[in-house]
């Protein structure tokens, strides 16, 4: 019982995406539901122990965990698939920046930073795409970022926080070197370093 | 075998995160990974020690039915790696990215593959396929579509319009194609793993894999069936 919800913990953690209890429940537990929380702690311990990922709850009230990495973060890592490693570069850019703004920051005032990098969210770009739907709906989903909307606006308005991924598995640290290698500097000069990065990939 | 399994390190973790995340990868990237894993995580390194590491990570990953496999590219003979799941019976590593349409397809293109003379299923017969589906008919377009996603997935490999196995498909499923394609599916008979495409022998109908082939015929002038020691007729690779 405990290999199979590890499989299944690996299968949806590939997809970054989070997993329900009742899901857990369903899918594998079936007969053992009594032991259901020793079954758990053990599955948790196999991840730790043999792939170095963490079980962790994010939402303690409708019970919804990610796996975590608890491997400490390489340079130069080749972790990346596809378009995985610039995506994450975006991902700092706008965790740093929210952290930088007193952790919460409204959605326009995110847009018109990115626009200092050249990434516009009505724009295909030819790295990210369809950027609106990546940090709108990816990053939100895979729990990257949180948006919630603000009371009263007319149009809508929405703020944008660190979610509970980004708490769990970006270190303060690399984010406060991240900044501090932008800090005192004109604004286009990160735009500069981004859109050389750009041009080399 | 009497060593005691080694510990795990952060090392070995890291290593194999990579290895899932690939999907397949090729040898001398995961030589670079050992190595790059070592150092990160400070673990002694030795570069020929590529197999004891894996090994390692092998005896732990046993108790969950899955393991690190080796496997040969039918292309050119270069070792692959990958993580494959032992106890599935049948494509369920896919069964989760892929629709029931999807997966049905793929199973009728491997049928295709498998009992081709070559290895190789055309993109007109597979498009045939697509039509006679059970689940639900599929059109070419969306088949096209569909089979474009398998190849970047690294399920299928095309060449020149033609479809086969890939390297990371043959590794993760040899034991299922095996045990469902018994009577059909051939092993090489140098290295007695499963061969997709292989050359095979007018005579006594042994096959072999093009880089085996290519290995076992080097300096030879007259090439003969390791068999039946017939001439060998097809071209040498």
């Amino acid at each position: 019982q405990v290999s199979e919800l590890v499989q299944f913990l690996l299968v949806k953690d590939q997809k970054k995406i989070p997993i329900k209890r009742a899901d857990m429940l369903k899918n594998i537990i079936r007969e053992y539901r009594n032991a259901y929380s020793e079954i758990v702690k053990r599955a948790d311990r196999t991840l730790q122990e043999v792939f170095g990922l963490q079980l962790v709850e994010v939402d303690t009230k409708r019970h919804i965990y990610i796996l975590i990495n608890n491997l400490p973060h390489a340079e130069g890592q080749h972790l990346c698939r596809g378009k995985e490693k610039e995506k994450m570069g975006l991902l700092l850019v706008i965790l740093s920046f929210i952290f930088m703004k007193g952790n919460s920051v409204k959605d326009s005032a995110l847009w018109e930073f990115l626009h200092l990098l050249r990434v516009y969210p009505g724009k295909q770009h030819s790295v990210f795409g369809d950027v609106r739907k990546l940090v709108t709906e990816e990053f939100v989903r895979q729990k990257y970022l949180e948006t919630t909307p603000i009371p009263l606006t007319d149009p809508p308005e929405f703020k944008f926080q660190w979610g509970p991924r980004a708490e769990k598995e970006t270190s303060k640290r690399d984010v406060l070197n991240f900044v501090a290698k932008m800090q005192g500097k004109d604004p286009a000069f990160g735009a500069t370093q981004f859109s050389e990065a750009e041009a080399n990939t | 075998n009497n060593l005691m399994a080694a510990q795990m390190t952060n090392a070995h973790r890291r290593f194999l995160q990579v290895l899932m995340s690939n999907g397949i990868t090729e040898g001398s990237e995961a030589r670079k990974l050992h190595q790059h894993c070592c150092e990160t995580d400070k673990v002694y390194y030795a570069h020929d020690k590529l197999d004891d590491f894996i090994s390692t990570i092998n005896s732990h990953l046993q108790p969950l039915f899955m393991q690190i496999r080796k496997g040969i590219s039918e292309d050119d003979g270069r070792a692959h790696y990958a993580v494959v799941n032992l106890a599935e019976t049948e494509v369920t590593k896919m069964a989760s990215d892929y629709t029931e349409i999807e997966l049905e397809l793929f199973r009728k293109t491997m049928d295709l593959i498998i009992l081709s003379e070559n290895g190789f299923a055309s993109s007109t017969d597979i498009l045939n396929l697509a039509d006679q589906l059970k689940t639900k008919k599929m059109k070419k377009k969306e088949a096209e579509q569909v089979l474009k996603v398998f190849v970047e997935d690294k399920w299928l490999s095309e060449k020149n319009g033609e479809y086969t196995l890939h390297t990371r498909c043959i590794i993760e499923m040899e034991q299922y194609i095996l045990s469902n394609y018994q009577d059909v599916a051939r092993k090489c008979n140098i290295c007695h793993s499963l061969a997709i495409q292989s050359q095979v022998c007018e005579s006594c109908g042994i096959g072999m894999h093009l880089p085996c082939v290519r290995k076992y015929f080097r300096g030879q002038t007259e090439p003969r069936c390791p068999k039946c020691n017939e001439f060998w007729s097809c071209d040498t690779p």
